[in-house]
């Protein structure tokens, strides 16, 4: 793994390093399984056709996924990842890349925690946010570090 | 004459009703399918010897472990729309407790609020469900709230 991020790494601004996915139809049919969700809509292409669109559809909760494996990444096994909320405002299809993105937009300290909020989301291949969220992660600090120490 | 409003008596009588638990055994083989499914080769996940070595002392689940139907996300409500279709609006999730290999979680959802909106399409339902999820020591481990939208 990649050397852990302390609180004092982050600056307001700066980005997370992005997760570039592009899932196939049968990792569709794997997050399927995985999850739970045997919704048509999402494998049996007649289905989303008769519903209006193109090819079927990355689900929702599997970009909620990928921006989860966004900032795990990041944040490490020192980190903790406390909150993730996303909308799915745009559809995404399979063989279509996925670029999960994210920035800093807050960094505090409360009750002792090292805390960081983040606003995320996914981008398609034209450019556009199509599941925007937020999420708060607690780092930890080397300052702290050192007092333990 | 006043449109009348989609969300009927019935449909508000369930707000705040607690649905059947969804119980979910946590094993791994399970976690693995979900790192599979998201292609995500973290040890965290996967490799118990690298996984004892970290503070976590062991195997835990991804994030989206518990944002899904099989983990009981917004499940077991009695879910009413007058419309055919559906789609996932969104979904948030607060992380209180790491979820570990052998874990009970029993997850409980309600009816959170309604709100109708008109759209492209004409009007649109949007229910929010909240869902606690909780270990085999009574001890929360998450909440969720999510937006299950038909049209």
């Amino acid at each position: 793994m990649a050397k852990q991020l302390y609180y004092e790494d982050v600056e307001v601004g700066i980005e997370i390093p992005p997760l570039v996915k592009c899932p196939t139809t049968r990792q569709l049919v794997q997050w399927a399984g995985a999850s739970g969700d045997y919704y048509e809509l999402h494998y049996d292409k007649d289905f989303a056709q008769a519903q209006g669109f193109p090819n079927v559809l990355v689900h929702g909760k599997l970009k909620f996924g990928l921006l989860g494996q966004m900032l795990t990444d990041w944040i490490g096994e020192g980190g903790i990842l406390r909150k993730l909320s996303c909308s799915y405002r745009g559809t995404d299809f399979p063989g279509e890349e996925i670029v999960c993105k994210g920035r800093v937009a807050n960094k505090y300290v409360k009750d002792g925690e090292h805390i960081v909020e983040c606003e995320i989301w996914t981008e398609n291949p034209s450019g556009e946010k199509t599941t925007p969220g937020n999420a708060t992660v607690i780092l930890p600090s080397r300052a702290q570090d050192k007092k333990e120490a | 004459m006043q449109q009348a409003s989609i969300i009927t008596d019935e449909m508000k009588e369930q707000l705040g009703v607690e649905g059947t638990p969804t119980i979910l055994e946590v094993e791994k083989g399970h976690i693995r399918m979900m790192a599979e499914a998201l292609d995500d080769p973290n040890p965290l996940w996967q490799d118990e010897e690298y996984a004892k070595k970290t503070r976590y002392g062991g195997i835990v689940a991804p994030p989206a472990l518990l944002c899904n139907a099989r983990a009981g996300t917004g499940r077991g409500v009695q879910m009413k729309s007058p419309f055919l279709r559906a789609l996932a609006g969104g979904d948030e999730l607060q992380y209180y407790l790491p979820v570990r290999p052998g874990d009970v979680i029993t997850s409980v959802s309600k009816i959170a609020e309604y709100n109708e909106r008109e759209g492209r399409m004409g009007k649109m339902l949007f229910t929010i469900i909240d869902t606690t999820y909780k270990n085999q020591r009574g001890e929360v481990v998450a909440t969720s709230r999510s937006t299950s939208i038909s049209y």
